[in-house]
């Protein structure tokens, strides 16, 4: 545990990306294997291990201390990082009584602390967490906390993992990171595995994903400057769903999402549909949730709030599974006839594409062609000029899709976020001016500064909330509005506090859905702040009626 | 009958007596807990503090004004009421008033600390009926580490630095902190630089008789003052301004309260932190209530909703009393209770309307 210990904090001292691969490299050459390999696993931020609930432990803590749990509520909103609280809060340790379990490693330690604990009753629950807090110095108590918590955050993503790693075993980035796709080694054989310097192709692990960028300039003449002549792109419509590839092997198929998940469970239509694919294929595209018209009545699509009852799910109900179809279309073909085609140009994949998916998405859409199969390849948007392909993309929220995926023909499919080859050429977001009336204290470093804020509309003669922003303003700003906040507090609840309406934001948002949290019934989709409207007074904001009439 | 003290529009004000202390207006006379700028305001027509905060103060309001001092302990009568000051061991010259009227007796702490400081009087508890508390840390995350094992911590850091031929620069409020770190630390390590803000302190605690170790001033536009060996001590406000590039290279640290909690770190951004405050802990203001003895309790700034609730929960008589002082009360103002922030500390955390 100690050697993690140090490594989490140095990470966290560092915000140099160089700096950290560095540290991880060094961490990863020195470590145990088991240790590594549960290392890496924690890193990547898979399965979260939680064996208790943090309102146990949160209670636990009040316990021991002796402290109301208000108070410890109190202090987790000031602190923004539970297992920093709780860490804080607990009596020191005697640095002596470290020593068992900083001497057992990070597997043994989630082992013995973690693991075993998982299942158990109550009492045996307190009875390990109490003694882990007694054995551990303040240093590796939060870490430990973070771990059975779920989720480090201490600012490595599974790039910096791999890019550590591939500098360890002397492959390139690229390969590590496809063998660290499919949640990471579960072992010291697997890790050992992880670091050999030979390449082989593994059975069933998802290839990483490429990712597109947004344009910086979204209008058309600046597009066309920057990307050049149109026939040279293919356009593809950008859909709101889930991105995930299917990966069909000799020995069955597997759905992945784009963190690395296997989702088979939640998606069985699309398992059963990829079973008809030839082993060797390897898919890239997106779930989207739809709802079958009745008779001839085409496909249409049921938007993100629909899919998101489906992803995540151990389990699907029957009920679930009628009510909410899915599709998978594809985007891209990766791998064919077993074959790792990534560096082909996108227009030959694309065509042995088509061959092996032959229904198109925008046929099902356009209708009526009532079809058995659930997997799709996605319609490209073809135009000859780049006016043409901007008004094409004007159609966009009348399809409910967010824009258009822009994808050079002559493109291989890389891995990250390599810029040049693939875009993002989205719509323009809605914005309504809306007023701030709650405001609650962040996490991180915005720790105890009120930088979480619900925002609200006029119904009427009241404002009713319709988003929760977290985002958009500078430090500065969050500076000078947590004053603003705490002057104008008008009632608290917790940590939350009720202000007098003064302050006005232009919100972006991208649609509404239904919504049985937000007083107006419904909510903004990916709410962010654009900017502070300093000009403006509550009673210039918008109003419930601007906001339906926009969508 | 009324209270002996009442918050008004000019501070907090004892009406039998006709005074105030640490008044956030000009008035006629006020009692001073210590010289920072959210505590003493200049223009008033008459101050008074304790002796040793005399010079000190002097610094502050300027060389016209008038000040009377009191002895630690010593009792004077203004207009019937009884006053005297008593050591809070936050800086040089610090005082809990304690103000006796009719039998009542009522205590008004300023800012205080528990742990020994070197550069001024330890804080004494004063038995009383009504006592007056900040609450800056009055949360229980709050608990300090001893003062001697941050002074080794600095003791590490300074001499890594030095020998790795870096300039250790310190951030801590010119009034107080500054000084103490000075005490604190082990000279032999390397020559002490201050900034000018800094400086014009340390006189006025040599003024005072305390012993500080020799302190060079940072002459204007030197080059690598100290030769990477300084320990370089400034305030806050210094953070991101060319000041600093005189050092050649150098590290930099925040010496804070607030630097317990990672978050506020990060925000920081400077790569080390020590956890270094001239205000009480949460078992330290715990310590001191219960020391008071007093049967009923008023909380100002800082977390005083969430303290008098606490105390409130164990059976006491507590409620939180509005104010405008800041204390070190927020952790993103670079130089809250700073002499650079002296014209206008107005707007602090505990305003509420």
């Amino acid at each position: 545990m100690k050697a993690f210990t140090d490594l989490y904090w140095q990470l966290d001292a560092t915000t140099s990306t160089q700096q950290k691969v560095a540290i991880l490299a060094e961490y990863f050459r020195a470590a145990d294997h088991a240790d590594a390999a549960c290392a890496v696993r924690v890193l990547c931020g898979g399965r979260r291990l939680r064996a208790v609930s943090t309102s146990q432990l949160r209670q636990w803590v009040a316990e021991e201390t002796g402290l109301p749990e208000w108070l410890v509520e109190e202090s987790y909103a000031h602190v923004g990082d539970l297992a920093e609280t709780l860490s804080l809060l607990l009596p020191n340790a005697e640095p002596a009584n470290d020593e068992p379990v900083s001497e057992a490693g990070l597997a043994e330690t989630i082992d013995r602390t973690i693991h075993a604990i998982v299942g158990a009753d109550d009492a045996t629950k307190r009875e390990v967490v109490t003694a882990t807090w007694r054995r551990l110095v303040p240093q590796s108590r939060i870490v430990w906390h973070k771990l059975i918590t779920g989720g480090l955050r201490v600012g490595v993503s599974r790039t910096l993992v791999a890019r550590a790693l591939a500098e360890v075993a002397g492959v390139e980035p690229a390969v590590m990171t496809h063998r660290l796709m499919g949640g990471g080694p579960a072992d010291a054989a697997e890790f050992a595995a992880i670091l050999s310097p030979i390449t082989t192709a593994d059975d069933r692990r998802p290839y990483p994903f490429f990712l597109a960028s947004s344009l910086e300039q979204n209008d058309t003449a600046s597009v066309a400057e920057e990307l050049g002549c149109v026939t040279t792109w293919q356009a593809e419509w950008k859909w709101d769903g889930m991105r995930a590839q299917i990966v069909r092997r000799v020995d069955d198929a597997t759905l992945w999402s784009r963190g690395g998940e296997l989702i088979n469970e939640a998606f069985p239509e699309i398992i059963a549909a990829a079973a008809t694919l030839p082993p060797g294929t390897v898919l890239d595209g997106e779930l989207l949730a739809v709802g079958h018209g009745a008779g001839d009545e085409p496909m249409l699509l049921l938007g993100f709030t629909a899919l998101s009852r489906r992803s995540g799910r151990r389990q699907v109900p029957r009920k679930l599974l009628a009510d909410v179809p899915c599709v998978f279309v594809a985007y891209d073909l990766l791998e064919h006839e077993g074959h790792d085609i990534r560096a082909l140009p996108l227009d030959d994949r694309r065509r042995r594409l088509e061959t092996l998916v032959p229904s198109c998405f925008g046929d099902a859409l356009a209708g009526p062609s009532p079809t058995e199969t659930c997997l799709f390849r996605s319609p490209l948007v073809t135009a000859d000029a780049w006016d043409e392909l901007a008004t094409r993309r004007g159609e966009s929220r009348e399809r409910g899709v967010e824009g258009l995926m822009l994808k050079r023909r002559t493109s291989a499919y890389g891995t990250g976020r390599a810029r040049g080859d693939w875009w993002k050429w989205k719509i323009e977001p809605l914005e309504i001016d809306a007023v701030l009336l709650y405001a609650q204290a962040g996490h991180g470093r915005r720790a105890g500064l009120h930088s979480d804020y619900t925002l609200g509309v006029w119904d009427g003669d009241r404002l009713v909330t319709i988003a929760k922003a977290y985002s958009g303003l500078t430090d500065e700003e969050i500076i000078e509005i947590d004053g603003i906040v705490k002057a104008t507090t008008i009632e608290k609840h917790g940590p939350v506090r009720i202000c007098t309406p003064t302050l006005v934001m232009q919100l972006a948002f991208e649609g509404i859905a239904p919504s049985s949290r937000h007083k107006a019934g419904l909510a903004v989709r990916f709410p962010r702040i654009v900017r502070w409207r300093r000009d403006k007074k509550p009673e210039d904001a918008g109003t419930l009626a601007d906001l339906r009439r926009m969508v | 009958m009324p209270d002996l003290l009442e918050v008004t529009d000019s501070g907090l004000y004892c009406a039998a007596g006709d005074f105030y202390i640490d008044p956030w207006r000009r008035v006629a006379r006020a009692v001073i807990t210590h010289a920072h700028a959210d505590h003493a305001r200049s223009g008033c027509d008459r101050y008074l503090c304790a002796a040793p905060g005399k010079p000190v103060l002097r610094t502050r309001m300027g060389g016209n004004a008038v000040i009377e001092t009191l002895r630690y302990r010593e009792t004077r009568s203004i207009n019937g009421v009884t006053v005297s000051l008593h050591p809070a061991g936050h800086v040089l010259g610090s005082a809990q008033v304690r103000v006796e009227h009719r039998g009542e007796t009522w205590v008004v702490t300023g800012d205080y600390k528990l742990a020994a400081d070197p550069t001024c009087a330890t804080f004494e508890p004063v038995p009383c009926d009504v006592f007056i508390t900040e609450s800056t840390f009055g949360l229980p995350v709050y608990r300090w580490p001893d003062p001697s094992t941050v002074a080794s911590q600095i003791n590490v850091w300074w001499r890594a630095n030095r020998d790795a031929g870096r300039t250790s620069v310190i951030l801590a409020y010119a009034l107080g902190k500054a000084q103490r770190i000075a005490a604190m630390v082990d000279p032999e390590i390397g020559p002490i630089v201050a900034h000018g803000a800094v400086m014009k302190l340390v006189e006025a605690y040599r003024a005072s008789g305390v012993r500080l170790p020799s302190i060079d001033r940072v002459p204007p536009r030197a080059r690598r003052v100290g030769g990477g060996r300084a320990l370089v001590i400034a305030p806050p406000s210094v953070l991101g301004t060319p000041w600093l590039t005189m050092f050649g290279e150098s590290a930099v640290a925040v010496a804070s309260g607030w630097m317990t909690v990672r978050g506020i770190r990060r925000r920081r951004s400077v790569e080390h932190a020590f956890v270094l405050s001239d205000h009480a802990d949460f078992p330290g203001l715990l310590a001191a209530i219960e020391a008071s003895r007093a049967s009923r309790i008023l909380v100002t700034h800082g977390f005083s909703d969430v303290l008098s609730r606490f105390l409130r929960d164990r059976g006491l008589d507590a409620r939180p009393l509005a104010t405008r002082f800041t204390g070190e009360a927020s952790p993103d103002a670079a130089d809250a209770a700073d002499d650079d922030a002296e014209s206008d500390a107005d707007g602090g955390e505990a305003v509420l309307p």
